[in-house]
């Protein structure tokens, strides 16, 4: 089985090595993490509590106005089962103040006039397995329930984008600056898919010092998850982005499919495994298997610029790396 | 070439490759495998050749066959503008 692991050897492996990185090389004292309720979140913090102990663990609640009050109910449940301090800041007041509602809606606008307050809205890619070019649908609903939906052009698509990249950009400040006043380091929480894929916002939950399970597939990190005693809703959860205001899941947004079957193609694309064989698996023809690795292959091009550093004009040898 | 082929190309060169290595682009070359487009820059192709040419672009037509090459391109705008949508 491709996503065999051995969960306890795993959790020994991963706090030995979060030590090893905080301590021996950053040399901060302790860890922050964002808790989202989402089960990659709730995994690195049970992980944090395990490698630090919990006084040196601070857990974060970093709602706003649109994230879903479950999964921050969620997220509190995990920091206090874990026995985390644990901090709570509704960032609304600052997206505000920032304009990302605005920015945003004048977007949704331009694309649906009718769209207002009250309305909800989310995004949804196009499914380019079926060997189209990538679009994005703008899907908006009325409060009295009536859904409406229009293909975004592109300046609407990245408007609408940047403007909720604030949100994780916001986020990520405020996880610094507590790391900054408790010399602590900042976890990272993406997962393997994630990670590949570039399911993130850079500098903003890209950001971090630490990133515990990024080499974890999504399947494992819920294994993980269930290992480690976490709440039965968070286990049991489907992803979501939990950015947009009309629920919506990640593979509506992002990835082309449910994450099982994404993680089951990351990973035979990672072991050379032919379409062909790909395709039994997911119950589909091997044209599309093809095409969901050429997807995978496009998302990495992509994601180059979001996990780049700094280029610099010439190189200053003086200055090495960590990692 | 065509006046709407070099007005693509213009384009594509002006937009996506600052002016630069033009010369490597051929009427038969691959935006997607020579990475001189992405999904984001297909988005703001697609905008392009609404709005110059006066077409709509269906979602079932945004395919490499009509969008990938130059060539491909220009059959495409041309099909579409005689077809008249």
């Amino acid at each position: 089985m491709p996503f065999s692991l051995d969960c306890e050897q795993e959790v020994r492996r991963i706090t030995a090595r979060l030590l090893e990185l905080v301590v021996d090389q950053f040399h901060r004292r302790g860890v922050v993490v964002a808790i989202s309720g989402g089960v990659d979140s709730s995994v690195c913090a049970s992980l944090a509590c395990k490698a630090f102990g919990p006084a040196r663990v601070l857990a974060l609640l970093l709602p706003e106005k649109e994230s879903s009050p479950q999964s921050t109910e969620l997220g509190r449940r995990v920091a206090e089962q874990c026995g985390l301090p644990c901090i709570a800041q509704d960032i609304t007041p600052v997206l505000e103040a920032i304009g990302c509602y605005a920015i945003r809606d004048q977007a949704i606008r331009a694309v649906i006039s009718e769209y207002g307050p009250q309305w909800k809205n989310k995004v949804v890619i196009s499914r380019g397995l079926e060997g189209r070019v990538h679009f994005f649908t703008l899907v908006v609903q009325a409060p009295d329930g009536r859904v409406l939906e229009k293909r975004l052009p592109h300046r609407e698509y990245l408007q609408i984008v940047a403007a909720q990249n604030y949100k994780q950009r916001i986020r990520k400040a405020i996880e610094y600056f507590h790391a900054d006043r408790l010399h602590y380091a900042v976890l990272g929480t993406p997962n393997r898919l994630e990670y590949d894929q570039g399911f993130f916002v850079k500098n903003g939950d890209g950001s971090a010092d630490v990133k515990p399970i990024a080499h974890l597939y999504k399947t494992q990190v819920y294994a993980l998850a269930r290992h480690l005693g976490l709440p039965e809703e968070i286990c049991a959860s489907q992803p979501t982005s939990d950015t947009y205001s009309l629920s919506q899941s990640q593979d509506e947004f992002f990835f082309a499919l449910p994450y099982d079957k994404m993680d089951l193609a990351l990973w035979a694309h990672n072991h050379q495994i032919p379409a062909a064989t790909l395709a039994e698996r997911l119950g589909t023809e091997a044209e599309q298997a093809a095409l969901i690795y050429r997807d995978i292959d496009a998302k990495r091009r992509s994601a180059r610029y979001l996990h780049a550093r700094p280029l610099l004009v010439s190189p200053v040898p003086e200055i090495q790396f960590l990692g | 070439m065509s006046d709407a082929k070099d007005l693509i190309r213009t384009y594509i060169v002006d937009n996506f490759l600052m002016g630069r290595r033009g010369d490597n682009l051929t009427s038969e070359t691959s935006l997607l495998e020579k990475g001189i487009l992405d999904s984001t820059g297909f988005l703001e192709l697609i905008c392009f050749l609404e709005e110059r040419f006066g077409i709509t672009v269906a979602d079932e037509e945004m395919v490499p066959e009509n969008l990938d090459t130059l060539n491909a391109i220009d059959a495409y705008v041309r099909r579409k503008a005689a077809s008249g949508v």
